[in-house]
């Protein structure tokens, strides 16, 4: 007995813990048998659309399931799950069970709400991609400055700054790539002010990050109602196309959805293995990491902390500029003002939801990303559900990880904090 | 004289509202700044104001230097000869500082001619641009003293507009749905409503902070989203006026739940100004006067000397962000009662950061936040005037603002322009950590 409480111990899971994920375990069985499994039809049927539109390769046919017997099925396994989570507790996978029921929670709710109609699930998750895509970026580029020790909440500005940037470029030059790399420096420019003011000046950096995000406010709107909404063919660049990679993009389901998309979605993906790679299975990720988090001990090693310090704010600049790029070359091909919306404060919600790892952040990006589109779809299926109080769903589970309700996160030791050399 | 009384002077032992008590004594000779030097008022005024006036200066020079960069005709201008391109940038920059003062302070030769002819209409409509200044500091105002009170305190409020939209809903709300009221009731009822709503937004980060360390600035940059999305269903839905065609706005406030305005139109000089007057007086008396204030302040500067001392740290979180949230909420409610007499989406202009960059300038106290806040208000002011002028955009004020906000934060700049020495800020205003509650 005391040996299981030991390795429980070892887990991280409380016995408290544990029973408290049960109840709420069980508390969603509940929820999903009320809200859902009770209120549907029998013999209703739940259609989803396999194929986004407009997709000629990959395509799929339509999945229809029973609705009532899905909801059942759903209902049960969750509440199983809960009381196995109640009595004994699922150890190291806590998280990965929680996780599992959240998923069962969503699907029942999406097969409620199409049952008798048919609900296009592959566009759904399309757009949640493309909804994700500047979160995880700004995700990405904040990993990068944190671990090294720096917070970046300026991730916004810097998105909004190269959307603006991009477009220009763009448009004068009739160019995607000039764009993109306009994009790139501008934020990358940023950067460097947030790096100079936290770095040199050691100002405390979330009111660096701040003085960033005012500034892009005010100079993207400056410009933008200056020269962009007076002169349209300044404010009229190329967008990226549709590439699809060949014989990839002809898988069903996963085709369409990842692979014949544009070019940021491809970069996603690479930056996700390359900052995977270059932050733990290498030597200079050990050495931005050693930075972060014990930068006396890594000055004593013979690491220029400063300098190691300027490179990450850098690189996390290169990142939010793509990620900021991907909203006027990427998507929409034209900037308005305020056009980001926030995405960069999500990203770094995402970043601290994914535990300052980047697959972590990619994988709560895409959570995100779906909850944003979950919430447009709703309108069109008309539950009855204010939209609004969909799209509040990732801020709210933000705070409740936050909370530590599902466990504490492991920020970087010296987050934040400037360093003086001795 | 005002200026010498707010710096540093009420941190002095005898002025102490602290009974002697040992641990406390203690702590406070830790945390007390130096004596500040002898000799005059000019002095220490300089020690005070130095940098935050070069750096609004700078502000304003790097404006100046956007607008002549970005104004098409001087290209042209420096085309033809170099004069003439030096002379044009040189008087779009006086023609719009020029609208700009004169549409935020009054325009001089009108207020000589107002005040010649002795005619009481006449001085008003005069002074109207300073009044109109004033009206745009009084949100400022309280959003900035939330700001300030939480730096004090240790505490990142972030979450300012937020706060300020569900304060100014929940005052629109008191204010147009309860009817029948006497004025002396109702509004101070829906002012108390946007206090109470905004105090609960503020509420909910600090006890997060304080219970389970969750950093208080992502929970209130959520708290701004999950705000805004509330307040978009509460205006397009249940609180939306009947008449409004599908716009998200509420319904008329009743006569009773205005703040009356002290002038005929158009000049909107209202009783709010007065009362965040009143407001940032009780705040310095709280946080310099009173043990609760000097607890915040403790915990802010210094939690682990603070536990050690005894002091209850959640208490004092809780209560900080709170009191923050209710200021930001009566911002809003302000608003909303005074200027607006609705609540619509575009209600904030962006207040929410702005009062972060004003908290800076007036190093987290009071009087600072009130002289700041009405900087700030005759900029935005002065800005919407110079935009009819001489078509800069109202933006150029944010711009100007994170310079400013820059050049406070890191007097290093300032030190490094203009070649000057900078005597050593002693106070540290503002205490902040890192993300995980450390």
């Amino acid at each position: 007995m005391a040996n299981a409480v030991l390795v429980r111990k070892l887990e991280g899971v409380s016995p408290t813990r544990q029973r408290w994920m049960g109840v709420v375990e069980i508390g969603m069985a509940v929820l999903i048998l009320i809200f859902f499994t009770l209120k549907v039809q029998p013999g209703s049927t739940s259609t989803f659309n396999m194929t986004p539109g407009g997709i000629t390769r990959g395509v799929a046919g339509d999945w229809v399931v029973p609705a009532l017997g899905t909801l059942i099925f759903l209902t049960v396994v969750a509440f199983l799950l809960g009381v196995y989570q109640f009595v004994r507790g699922f150890g190291k996978w806590t998280n990965g069970v929680l996780g599992i029921i959240v998923a069962f929670f969503v699907f029942g709710f999406l097969v409620w709400a199409s049952a008798g109609k048919s609900l296009n699930l592959s566009g759904m998750l399309s757009a949640a991609v493309l909804l994700g895509v500047p979160i995880i970026l700004g995700a990405f580029s904040g990993v990068i400055s944190e671990r090294a020790g720096v917070v970046n909440i300026a991730i916004e500005g810097l998105m909004l700054m190269a959307a603006m940037v991009g477009a220009l470029v763009g448009s004068v030059t009739q160019s995607i790539w000039w764009g993109l790399l306009g994009a790139i420096v501008s934020s990358v420019l940023l950067a460097l002010v947030h790096g100079v003011l936290s770095i040199k000046y050691k100002i405390n950096q979330i009111i660096s990050g701040t003085v960033i995000n005012i500034f892009s406010t005010g100079m993207t709107s400056y410009l933008s109602s200056k020269f962009m909404q007076t002169y349209q063919n300044l404010n009229n660049p190329p967008i990226f196309p549709r590439i699809p990679i060949p014989l990839l993009a002809d898988i069903p389901i996963i085709g369409p959805l990842f692979f014949n998309t544009n070019i940021f979605v491809y970069l996603t993906f690479i930056l996700l293995i390359v900052i995977q790679v270059a932050l733990f299975s290498t030597r200079w990720g050990l050495r931005l990491r050693s930075v972060g988090e014990h930068p006396k001990a890594a000055d004593t090693l013979g690491i220029n902390v400063i300098r190691t310090r300027y490179v990450a704010v850098i690189l996390s600049g290169v990142v939010a500029g793509i990620g900021g790029a991907f909203f006027t070359l990427g998507s929409v091909g034209r900037f308005d003002e305020m056009m980001t919306a926030g995405k960069g404060f999500i990203g770094l919600a995402a970043m601290i939801f994914g535990n300052w790892t980047p697959i972590g952040a990619f994988l709560a990006g895409l959570m995100f990303g779906f909850a944003d589109s979950v919430a447009t779809k709703l309108s069109i299926l008309g539950t009855g559900i204010p939209t609004q109080f969909m799209a509040m769903a990732p801020y709210l589970t933000t705070m409740i990880v936050l909370a530590g309700l599902v466990g504490r996160g492991q920020v970087p030791a010296a987050d934040g904090e400037p360093y003086t050399k001795e | 004289m005002g200026w010498r009384v707010n710096q540093n002077s009420t941190e002095k032992p005898e002025q102490s509202p602290v009974k002697p008590d040992t641990g406390k004594v203690l702590l406070e000779e830790l945390t007390r700044p130096p004596e500040p030097q002898k000799g005059g008022w000019w002095r220490s005024a300089r020690r005070v104001l130095l940098v935050p006036a070069l750096a609004i200066l700078t502000g304003l020079i790097f404006g100046a230097i956007l607008m002549v960069l970005t104004t098409e005709e001087v290209y042209q201008a420096f085309g033809r000869s170099f004069g003439e391109g030096m002379s044009l940038a040189g008087r779009t920059v006086v023609e719009s500082y020029g609208a700009m003062f004169a549409g935020s302070l009054g325009d001089p030769g009108r207020i000589i001619t107002a005040l010649g002819s002795g005619e009481p209409a006449a001085i008003r409509r005069a002074f109207n641009p300073f009044l109109e200044s004033l009206v745009n500091a009084t949100p400022y105002i309280f959003a900035g003293l939330a700001v300030a009170l939480g730096f004090r305190s240790g505490l990142f409020n972030i979450g300012v507009e937020g706060q300020l939209f569900v304060g100014a809903t929940a005052s629109a709300f008191v204010g147009y749905a309860i009817k029948g009221l006497p004025g002396i009731i109702h509004m101070p009822l829906a002012l108390l409503a946007g206090a109470v709503a905004g105090g609960v937004w503020g509420f909910i980060p600090g006890w997060l902070k304080a219970k389970t360390g969750a950093h208080e600035v992502i929970n209130t940059i959520m708290l701004n989203w999950i705000a805004f999305r509330l307040t978009e269903y509460l205006l397009s839905g249940p609180m939306s006026r009947p008449d409004s065609g599908g716009l998200p706005i509420t319904p008329l406030i009743e006569k009773s739940a205005e703040i009356p305005q002290f002038f005929q139109s158009p000049i909107r000089l209202h009783l709010g100004f007065f009362m965040a007057l009143a407001v940032a007086w009780f705040i310095h008396w709280l946080l310099f006067k009173t043990t609760i204030g000097f607890e915040m302040r403790t915990v802010g500067a210094n939690p682990h000397g603070a536990r050690y001392a005894g002091m209850n740290i959640t208490r004092s979180t809780v209560l900080a962000m709170t009191i923050s949230g209710a200021l930001a909420g009566v911002a809003g409610a302000v608003q909303v009662l005074a200027v607006n007499r609705s609540m619509a989406i575009g209600l904030s202009p962006g207040y929410g950061f702005d009062s972060i960059a004003l908290a800076l300038l007036g190093n987290s106290t009071p009087i600072g936040v009130v002289l700041s806040s009405i900087l700030f208000g005759v900029l935005r002011n002065g800005a919407t005037r110079m935009m009819v002028v001489s078509q800069i955009p109202i933006d150029i004020v944010s711009i100007i603002q994170a310079l400013i906000l820059a050049f406070v934060a890191a007097p290093a700049i300032i030190r490094t322009i203009y070649r000057i020495k900078i005597p050593k800020e002693a106070e540290q205003a503002v205490f902040v950590g890192s993300w995980g509650g450390k």
